[in-house]
């Protein structure tokens, strides 16, 4: 039983998924345990992303039936989700640069592989980037961009970083658009992730979980 | 012309919109008058460049050179692109100043994203602008929404027109809130004829289309400026690069109606629904695209290439959603006597077998990260290729890196004609010695 | 409602129309105050008897009376059709004394003589009408031409209303010859497309159109408030409006305005899938025209004329391919949001009678002229409500006892188990009155069924 939800969320099967989580609900399962199989699936929806065996509609489509199945599981819960996170990274798109379709889709895979995202949204100032660095101690960063004026966004927001002291106790992921390794000399970032799940294997390289 | 077009064959007509944009015309129709002899020989030089370079019959002279540029000359200038969006002198000086120092074969005239002003009168809400929701040093970004829901497919397949006045452009547009009309099919026999059109006589709805008609004012003022500046360029020996435009019918779907979340999601829910669209969707983009480029004089069709890049869709989804459709609408251009020029961003490499079914010389693509080796060797025979040459380098490189980098794309890519130089992806923030650079290593190392 | 109006069942949904022709609100969206107790009641007999014709199920308490009309308002008046078509105070004040003298069960509301200033502004050249291609004192006339050309069928099926507008507007409206210039609105997309793509809206023909549009909207908006106000007024004195929407048979709509008569008829042989691919296009947005005409109005009944289905227009096997299908479909799309259609047949259907059988009971209103009535009521007794047949020369010419006669006949024929409505034929124009008052005043006397 607790197989299929696994398997049909890995194989984006979202009317069975949904059909799963109503019975489990229904016989009274420990919702927690529901969504924790329902991560499970999305796991593998990340590895075969990796594997270049699923493509970002299906990364999108993931996350709607997780979604789903969320907000079904959701009014039965006792507890909230205790779930241990493996740490936490700070992440945005910067300032000047409105996108957020790249950036969401890296924040839910880091998410979904167990980390806590502070996601700061799109446009994001350089000092908002700095104090949320301080606020929370994260040891990772990551810079979103779609566009060519990010290049320079990006530039300025880790020499601000640097300029607070912070640079040797954080690591900076940066990627999105027209980035690229030029780019990271560029910056000064210590990497370029080429997708959601190069940035999942880079968190995963900086603060473990593998 | 002899034959009516009716009767004409792609290649001919294809050939008689090549003529047409070897002799430009000025703005009363008269032949133009060019600002010298040697302006008017660069001028069919460099058009008959581009002509051999996509029809793969003659070896060009050397390969060409077309940047395609956002707001770079905006920035080589010296002025914001909020500036240029607002005042067209300024962009038209900036523009010349570009064509003028650079003397890239081709150039795509000044029009940036369109009138400032006009998108101030009709409360554009699809974008946001330098100076409007973003910095006036700082390109227009797309505010991704669903602005057209789930469950509006039937109505857009319906009755594309009236999905679009009455269901979309109230949403994109706050100036055309009240354009909810019952549909203008229903006016048929005189019974009840009147009541369809007691809405035009409603304030809002009046206002609204005041609106538009002041909106239509001021695009009108700003495409004669820019077309001034075309005949300008021309009368100078620089041809303009096209006018036509069209999208892909994917890319029509997942940019600006469902958003990219939308289409992804629906590629799974109602793959149908996706199907249908596009199909419907297909012929409004060529009869738009093909009568732009007749009534232009001027062969190339822009297709800028959004969701169909590796990685944004597998294989099969490429070869069911995405190449369908845009196959169809290449091919209602080349019917058209058109040269579709897809300007391809991100990577194709796992796409250049399936787009390799093309007509033989009637297509221009340009890639961004494509491995161009790969290109050349499938496309070929087929199409004339170009591009890749990348935006980080051309932002934070050194001209020498430039040069190599040019270099290197010609003797991969160059072997035989078919082969143009174009950057990556638009160019905004870039220095100008690395644009200068990419232009005149081509006209040195380009030479046949 | 507690359900949400996509919840109900199409029934639930006629239901629920009924409710509110039965309860009508004011412009302001109140309970609209009857001028009396009595008005309220006779108002709320008047949709009730309608209502009970039209669904079957419970016995009316007589036969409804539901006069078609065109112009006898306005002769009946002493006025010339002219007059009533540009003055619509006129318009009112016949339509009012019509109202009041002769009690019909519906009041027929003064939206049908459509307003000639709109015409003169947009340069209509569709028709003829009083004063303007016609004599003052004639109805108006279609000028039938192909106002759609036997190759743009694609073009209206891709798009149908790019195609009205840019390619159709211009040949009947001579003020809208702009019209040609604007642009498929499917290309405003990303940002650089949006500029170019609406320039034609700054170009001085684009414009001059517009402002005939705009002109004839505010025209026309002064006429729908009197149409609005007389519905009011003749609702708080008890008559409840006629139709809520109105509609048209996909073939129709092609062969009456757009192919014209002679273009359909070649089509049938020259491309058939042309038309049946056109139709099918058209269907649905025929359905909308109706629907949304319904719920405006909060008033289910849908009037459909119907022209080219008639016996002799088509064999039986073209009824059945090309008028047909559509029809059956545009009448269970109506019926689906709660419509009562209300197909008034032109010409004779008897054979025809056997397929538009096959719909649902209770949901539809058929009017007939020249049919054979008794074959009518066994064909579609116990599956939908039927009306008609008085003919237009008999109240032209004939004499009030034979009116008499002849609905007699028409109510021991149809009248049986209800299910019947008695109306004339051809809508009305100069009849004599003392005929249109003999059809209604028998009705009443006779019609009434003993429970």
């Amino acid at each position: 039983m607790a197989g299929n939800l696994v398997n049909a969320l890995a194989d984006l099967k979202e009317e069975e998924a949904i059909k799963i989580v109503k019975d489990r609900l229904n016989a009274n399962e420990d919702p927690l345990k529901i969504l924790g199989d329902a991560r499970k699936g999305m796991e593998i929806v990340g590895k075969r992303f990796a594997d270049s065996e699923y493509f970002i509609p299906d990364l999108v489509y993931s996350g709607e039936i997780l979604k789903v199945v969320s907000e079904l599981v959701k009014p039965k819960m006792t507890k909230e989700a205790d779930s241990k996170k493996l740490g936490k990274i700070v992440f945005g798109t910067v300032a000047g640069d409105i996108h957020d379709i790249g950036k969401d889709i890296v924040v839910f895979m880091l998410d979904v592989n167990g980390f806590e995202v502070i996601d700061l949204g799109v446009d994001v100032p350089v000092q908002k980037f700095v104090d949320k660095i301080k606020e929370t101690g994260a040891p990772v960063v990551g810079l979103s961009g779609f566009l060519t004026l990010a290049f320079d966004s990006m530039k300025e927001t880790i020499e601000t970083v640097k300029s607070a002291g912070l640079r040797d106790k954080v690591k900076i992921m940066i990627g999105g658009g027209q980035i690229s390794e030029e780019i990271k000399k560029y910056t000064g970032a210590d990497a370029y992730g080429k997708d959601a799940m190069a940035a999942v294997t880079l968190a995963q390289g900086w603060i473990g979980g593998k | 012309m002899e034959k009516k077009w009716e009767e004409l064959s792609p290649d001919e007509r294809q050939e008689v919109l090549f003529e047409r944009w070897l002799s430009p015309k000025d703005h009363e129709g008269n032949d133009l008058k060019f600002n010298s002899p040697e302006a008017e020989k660069a001028y069919k030089e460099r058009v008959t460049r581009f002509k051999d370079a996509i029809q793969l019959k003659k070896l060009p002279d050397r390969v060409p050179v077309l940047p395609i540029v956002g707001f770079f000359y905006t920035f080589l200038a010296g002025f914001t692109p909020e500036e240029v969006m607002y005042d067209y002198e300024k962009a038209v000086s900036a523009a010349r100043k570009y064509v003028l120092e650079l003397e890239p074969d081709v150039h795509m005239g000044a029009i940036g994203p369109g009138p400032g002003k006009f998108f101030d009168i009709l409360d554009y809400k699809l974008y946001a602008w330098p100076g409007h929701g973003v910095s006036p040093d700082h390109s227009y970004q797309c505010l991704e929404k669903e602005y057209m829901k789930a469950d509006e497919y039937d109505a857009l397949i319906q009755d594309p027109s009236n999905f679009y006045s009455n269901i979309y452009l109230p949403r994109i547009f706050g100036a055309l809130q009240a354009f909810t009309a019952p549909s203008l099919t229903n006016v048929l026999e005189i019974f009840g004829l009147a009541f369809n059109f007691v809405p035009y006589g409603l304030p809002p709805v009046q206002a609204a289309y005041k609106a538009l008609m002041e909106a239509g004012d001021e695009a009108l003022k700003w495409a004669m400026a820019m077309g001034a500046f075309n005949e300008e360029m021309a009368a100078a020996g620089f041809p303009a690069s096209a006018v036509g435009v069209a999208k892909a019918p994917f890319d029509t779907l997942g940019d600006t109606l469902r958003g990219t979340r939308g289409i992804m999601v629906d590629i799974y829910r109602q793959p149908d629904k996706v199907l249908k669209a596009l199909e419907v969707l297909t012929p409004l983009m060529i009869n738009t695209g093909a009568g732009a480029a007749k009534g232009a004089g001027l062969p190339i069709v822009f297709i800028p290439l959004h969701k169909g890049a590796d990685g944004f869709l597998s294989d099969e989804q490429f070869k069911k959603f995405y190449w369908p459709t845009l196959r169809k609408l290449m091919m209602g251009l080349i019917d058209e006597g058109c040269v579709p020029f897809c300007f391809v961003e991100g990577s194709y490499n796992t796409r250049l077998k399936v787009i390799r079914d093309v007509p033989k010389g009637k297509t221009l693509w340009s890639f961004d990260t494509t491995d161009m080796a790969k290109a050349k060797e499938m496309l070929g025979d087929v199409a004339c290729i170009g591009g890749n040459m990348p935006i980080d380098l051309l932002a934070v490189g050194t001209p020498e890196q430039v040069k190599d980098h040019a270099k290197k794309l010609i003797d991969t890519c160059g072997k035989g004609g078919g082969y143009i130089m174009v950057n990556g992806v638009a160019l905004d923030e870039a220095k100008p010695e690395n644009v200068k650079a990419m232009i005149d290593a081509t006209k040195e190392y380009g030479v046949y | 409602m507690e359900k949400k109006w996509e919840e109900l069942t199409p029934g639930e949904k006629q239901e629920e129309l009924f409710n509110r022709w039965l309860s009508p609100k004011d412009p302001q969206g109140n309970d609209l105050k009857f001028q009396s107790p009595q008005a309220e009641k006779a108002y709320k007999e008047r949709v009730t008897r309608i209502k009970d014709a039209i669904q079957l199920k419970k016995l009316p308490d007589r036969v409804p009376v539901f006069p078609m009309l065109s112009f006898f308002p306005a002769y009946y008046a002493g006025y010339t059709p002219q007059e009533i078509m540009y003055d619509y105070d006129k318009l009112a004040k016949a339509h009012k004394k019509y109202v009041l003298d002769f009690e019909p069960d519906v009041n027929p509301g003064i939206g049908i003589p459509t307003p000639g200033r709109v015409f003169d502004i947009l340069d209509y050249k569709l028709y003829a009408w009083p004063g303007h291609g016609v004599s003052p004192n004639s109805t108006y006339q279609c000028l039938e031409k192909e106002y759609m050309m036997a190759d743009e069928y694609d073009t209206l099926i891709r798009d149908p209303n790019y195609f009205f507008t840019t390619t159709y507007f211009p040949r009947i409206f001579g003020e809208l010859e702009g019209f040609k210039m604007l642009p498929n609105l499917a290309n405003v997309q990303e940002m650089p497309f949006v500029g170019p793509n609406l320039v034609p809206f700054g170009l001085p023909p684009v414009q001059e159109a517009y402002k005939a549009l705009l002109d004839a909207g505010a025209e026309a908006l002064k006429w729908a408030g009197a149409v609005g106000a007389f519905g009011n007024e003749m609702a708080a004195l008890g008559f409840p409006g006629g139709a809520g929407g109105f509609t048209k048979v996909p073939f129709d709509t092609l062969g009456d305005t757009l192919r014209g008569t002679r273009g359909i008829m070649i089509d049938i042989y020259r491309q058939p899938d042309k038309i049946l691919e056109a139709m099918e296009a058209l269907t649905p947005v025929m359905i909308d025209m109706g629907v949304s005409a319904t719920q405006m109005a909060g008033n289910p009944l849908v009037m459909i004329p119907l022209h080219k289905g008639a016996d002799g227009f088509l064999s039986d096997a073209q009824f059945k391919k090309f008028y047909w299908p559509c029809f059956k479909k545009l009448l269970m799309g109506l019926i689906n949001e709660g419509c009562v259609p209300l197909p008034f047949v032109e010409g004779s259907y008897n054979t025809r009678l056997e397929i538009i059988r096959d719909i649902p009971k209770g949901s539809t209103f058929w009017t007939f002229d020249a049919t054979d009535m008794a074959k009518a009521k066994k064909a579609l007794g116990g599956i939908a409500c039927i009306g008609g047949n008085v003919p237009t020369d008999l109240l032209s010419v004939g004499t009030p006892s034979q009116v008499k006669d002849y609905v007699k006949n028409l109510i021991d024929t149809c009248g049986k188990g209800g299910g019947y409505a008695v109306a004339n034929g051809v809508a009305a124009d100069d009849i004599k009155p003392e005929n249109m008052k003999a059809m209604i005043d028998f009705t009443k006397e006779y019609g009434v069924y003993k429970k």
